[in-house]
């Protein structure tokens, strides 16, 4: 056999199309390692084995016959626990969705399945998608694969850490703020969070609607490529869905023209881990040897990127929230009682103990008396970081800085302190915020091997140049 | 008691006038719901209508029927409002078991419709005008089947779930309960003219909340208020806001004060019982719905829709006036309904006499439709069928006694005028020389009726028309026979 953990999503759709492997053996394998590695990492919630072995066979009937395959043809991904997969369970590493089995597929599976990807399995994550460390799930905490005593980063710690590891080649998170980048980061992966309506949200079960992104990460810049190119693009079903002429992504990653990449300074401040530092110093010093110009930019909103993010996504969070209330599927609690005891009971059982926090935060924050204060201004000070993000990319293509303050911390380190694992998110907020594309490229590591990301960042819809900069990066 | 008997002004009792604001919901008439594709449907067996979108599943997201909104811009542009070029979605959020996302998704500070106007009619034939606020649009719930006894649960549908809905905001510029009941009749007019909701409020299509207070004659301040939930009628309407007018006028001469709060409907019983006071309200922290984009509406759009609005009622009715020569009353009646008018129109058409088409429907038709319980857009007498009976009393094939004859047949079988006039062979006599052949007959058989009327005794005239029409069964023409009759005896 292949080494398998090895190859990219774009040698394992060759060598199946080529006769050199099948796709059931493909599947299988990747399978395999989902259920023993992955299990070791924790990084599976389901394992969708009778529809993946299914979609690999339809695949080798195609080569067979010599019909056409996609260009995803057998190549096994794993998909965050929180993309609705018809008949497969959807916990969003809740207990109050332990049981709930969604009778229909997100538009992202319809686009994977029809490019003849196969989705081997459902990955762990922190509930609801709320928590940068994956420590915050019903199903315990995922170990990063490189240094099993640390973080994964999250919330899509699990799908992080099964393509780091070499489970599959390919795996889709979600952002809200930062949560598939900042993972990236720590796991030493490809990591991109689409502009806003990049890749339709039907079927992505929401957290903070206005920020969420379903967003892929990969170990190699044109698998990242190829994959988004697959399933981005308007989709009727997601309004908030952008019709956008996306370029033809995986054939265009070479770039001749030389970019401007700003520097900001509020990105390179206190709190800063110096190895951290060093590895994108580094980045800036290649790149400038390339040929690449860099300017010092300032984004002075900045620092109020995590406390209006605090306001925004709970407050869009406790509606969205609203409807696990045992009524309907899920868990229900002590349902002879009255019915506000059982929406009490029901939600103080299924939830834990971040999400609650979330939901109270959010619900303060819309009260009246307290919405002008609080969402309003929030809502109004987020315009103006759009704003800033604008102007300066009038004047540069990219934006280069840390993914993260520091590499992967120690599993239970920052889990009693709630500021400090908001502030682990502190430099990929502002772009969701914003909309815009962002990137977490593998590129150094800490002195003890842990890797470190660095962050491009661009303006809405110009995600070529993020894979661009990728690619020369990734040479 | 107070009450309303015998008082001169509806608008004040015992030196209270009453104020009342209404808010009305309104299901929209669409095929399908405001934000998926399930067919919006009455009557069909529970939960049968649901997709992942309505049933709230995580995940699904909404999309804008534009339908729903054309539908919401004809009743703006009906009642003389403003349609705002951007509107906003917004989360209503509060918990219950038949709102699945546990928000419904509404319309909160930037509603589709501004302003606009209901101009109605009361009994008396007097003049009323309620200004409108806003019209917004928002999404239905589902039901809940509370349990019966014997039964554990409650239990819930969701077909309903997602239904378009308008919510017609007005001013409290309605000062009695019969203002608002033609407040309303007025409201479900238009609504049914201009297509938008059938107006039923039995079955739920229209619903109607009213915000109730009194004030002493001649103060300007309003009292405090109430709200009034729960009415499922339009007499129900106005029997609420009796009880509930009455309850607040007694309760301030005792030496009390009204509170505010919410009060529902009982119709059973007759009485309003008060289901929260103010402190206890839902904060229902609205917010935009993130899920949706802003509401754009573009000139063009809004022209569109205003080019395919209907003829209102109050427009046709003039037309009528002026056009067919009918009385303004007359005009009124045909134009309760656009079905009715529409009917009317088509047999026009058909008979070529507006004010023997209007006398036909209004007496004749109608009176069968409401006897019958019937449905006149269904009827099996069509507009067409009864022109053309109509067209044969003006061309004089039938008198207007014999078309009477054959209505009453075509209201039990449905076929045509003509094909019954054949059978029963009811084709009236209006040839000269057959009446006058007959006339000289009955002459001749009585000749001293003949003398008795040349000698001035004229009243026998009438015995000699009875005659001719007995020998022809009635087919004479009566007209002529009157005047032939008179020809032959004079000269
Ligand atoms: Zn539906």
């Amino acid at each position: 056999m292949l080494d398998y953990k090895k190859m990219s999503a774009t040698d394992i759709r060759e060598a199946i199309a080529t006769r050199k492997v099948t796709a059931v053996e493909i599947v299988q394998e990747s399978i395999r390692l989902a259920k023993t590695e992955g299990k070791e990492l924790n990084a599976f919630v389901t394992i969708c084995e009778d529809k993946a072995l299914t979609q690999a066979k339809v695949v080798d009937d195609k080569v067979k016959s010599g019909a056409p395959i996609g260009s995803l043809a057998g190549v096994p991904i794993a998909l965050k626990d929180n993309i609705s997969y018809t008949d497969y369970l959807c916990s969003c590493g809740s207990h109050i969705l332990d049981k709930y089995v969604p009778p229909y597929d997100a538009t992202l599976v319809t686009r994977l399945l029809s490019a003849d990807a196969v989705i081997i399995g459902k990955t762990n994550m922190d509930e609801f998608a709320m928590g940068s460390s994956n420590e915050n799930s019903y199903y315990g905490p995922v170990k990063n694969p490189r240094f099993p005593d640390r973080v994964p980063g999250g919330s899509s710690g699990g799908s992080a850490a099964s393509v780091a590891q070499g489970i599959v080649p390919l795996a889709f998170g979600s952002e809200t703020g930062g949560s598939v980048r900042q993972p990236a980061s720590f796991c030493g992966v490809y990591g991109m969070k689409p502009s806003y309506g990049g890749i339709s949200r039907y079927g992505l079960v929401a957290f903070a609607s206005s920020t969420d992104q379903i967003s892929p990460i990969a170990r190699n810049v044109a698998d990242l490529a190829t994959v988004f190119k697959v399933t981005c693009g308007r989709d009727p079903r997601d309004s908030t869905s952008v019709a956008f002429d996306h370029p033809d992504y995986p054939n265009r990653l070479e770039r001749k023209e030389k970019f401007t990449i700003g520097i900001p300074r509020e990105y390179f401040a206190e709190g800063l881990d110096p190895e951290v530092n060093a590895v994108v110093q580094k980045c800036i010093s290649e790149l400038k040897k390339a040929g690449h110009s860099f300017i010092d930019i300032s984004l002075p909103m900045t620092d109020k990127g995590v406390a209006v993010y605090y306001i925004v996504a709970p407050a869009e969070a406790s509606a969205n929230l609203a409807r696990f209330d045992g009524v309907k599927y899920g868990l229900r609690k002590s349902g002879d009682k009255e019915l506000a005891d059982m929406y009490g009971d029901t939600r103080a059982s299924g939830f834990g103990a971040e999400v609650k926090r979330r939901i109270m935060l959010g619900t303060y924050v819309l009260s009246s008396g307290y919405y002008d204060a609080y969402y309003i201004k929030a809502s109004k000070v987020r315009e103006l970081m759009r704003c800033e993000f604008e102007e300066v990319f009038r004047a540069v293509d990219l934006i280069i800085s840390p993914t993260a303050p520091t590499p992967a911390f120690r599993i239970g380190e920052k889990i009693d302190d709630p500021l400090a694992m908001y502030l682990s998110d502190a430099y990929t907020i502002p772009a969701s915020l914003a909309g815009i594309p962002a990137i977490s490229i593998p590129y150094g590591s800490a002195s003890d091997g842990r890797p470190i990301g660095v962050q491009f960042t661009a303006g809405g819809f110009n995600e070529l140049a993020l894979f661009q900069v990728a690619k020369m990066m990734e040479q | 008691m107070v009450g309303y008997q015998g008082e001169e002004k509806l608008s004040v009792v015992n030196g209270f006038e009453p104020v009342i604001g209404l808010e009305v919901h309104a299901q929209l008439a669409t095929d399908t719901k405001i934000f998926c594709s399930c067919r919006s449907s009455y009557g069909e067996p529970p939960n049968t209508l649901t997709c992942p979108v309505c049933l709230g599943l995580p995940g699904a997201l909404p999309v804008l029927n534009k339908k729903a909104v054309e539908f919401a811009m004809r009743m703006i542009l009906a009642t003389g409002g403003q349609i705002q070029p951007r509107s906003v979605f917004a989360r209503k959020n509060y918990f219950y078991p038949d709102l699945p996302k546990g928000y419904q998704i509404s319309q909160f500070d930037k509603p589709v419709g501004l302003d606009g106007v209901i101009k109605y009619r009361l009994e008396s034939g007097e003049e009323k005008v309620c200004r409108l606020i806003r019209i917004h649009l928002e999404e239905d719930a589902g039901k809940s089947l509370h349990p019966e006894a014997g039964e554990a649960y409650t239990r819930v549908d969701l077909n309903r779930c997602g239904t378009p809905l308008i919510e017609i905001v007005a001013h409290a510029d309605i000062r009695s309960p019969q203002e608002a009941y033609a407040y309303l009749l007025k409201l479900k007019q238009i609504l049914q003219y201009t297509g938008v909701c059938t107006g039923d409020m039995e079955k739920g299509h229209l619903r109607c909340d009213a915000n109730v207070s009194v004030r002493p004659e001649g103060q300007e301040k309003f009292g405090t208020r109430t709200e009034v939930k729960n009415m499922n009628s339009f007499k129900g309407v106005e029997r609420a806001l009796n009880y509930e007018i009455t309850r607040q006028i007694e309760l301030i001469r005792s030496g009390g004060s009204v509170t505010q709060a919410t009060l529902l409907w009982d119709e059973k019983r007759g009485v309003a019982e008060m289901m929260r006071t103010k402190e206890e309200s839902h904060d229902y922290r609205y917010f935009p719905e993130p899920d949706l984009v802003n509401l754009v509406v573009s000139h063009d759009w809004m022209e569109e829709v205003r080019r395919n609005l209907p003829e209102l009622p109050d427009a046709r009715a003039e037309r009528f006036v002026s056009a067919y020569g009918i009385r303004e009353y007359d005009a009124q009646v045909l134009t309760a309904t656009r079905d009715l008018a529409d009917y009317y129109e088509e047999v026009v058409t058909h008979a070529g006499d507006p004010k023997a088409a209007s006398n036909w429907v209004q007496t004749e038709l109608l009176g069968v439709i409401n006897a019958a319980g019937e449905n006149i857009a269904t009827y099996k007498v069509r507009p067409n069928m009864l022109g053309e009976l109509i067209s044969k009393i003006g061309s004089g094939e039938l008198s207007g006694k014999m078309a009477k004859i054959v209505f009453e047949e075509m209201t039990v079988s449905g076929r045509k005028a003509g094909e019954i006039i054949k059978e029963k062979g009811l084709v009236q006599i209006s040839d000269d020389t057959a009446i006058l052949k007959i006339i000289d007959e009955i002459l001749a058989a009585s000749p001293d009726n003949v003398a008795k009327y040349r000698s001035g005794k004229t009243n026998v005239f009438g015995f000699f028309v009875g005659q001719v029409m007995k020998a022809t069964k009635g087919q004479a023409n009566p007209e002529m026979v009157n005047k032939l009759l008179k020809e032959k005896l004079d000269g």
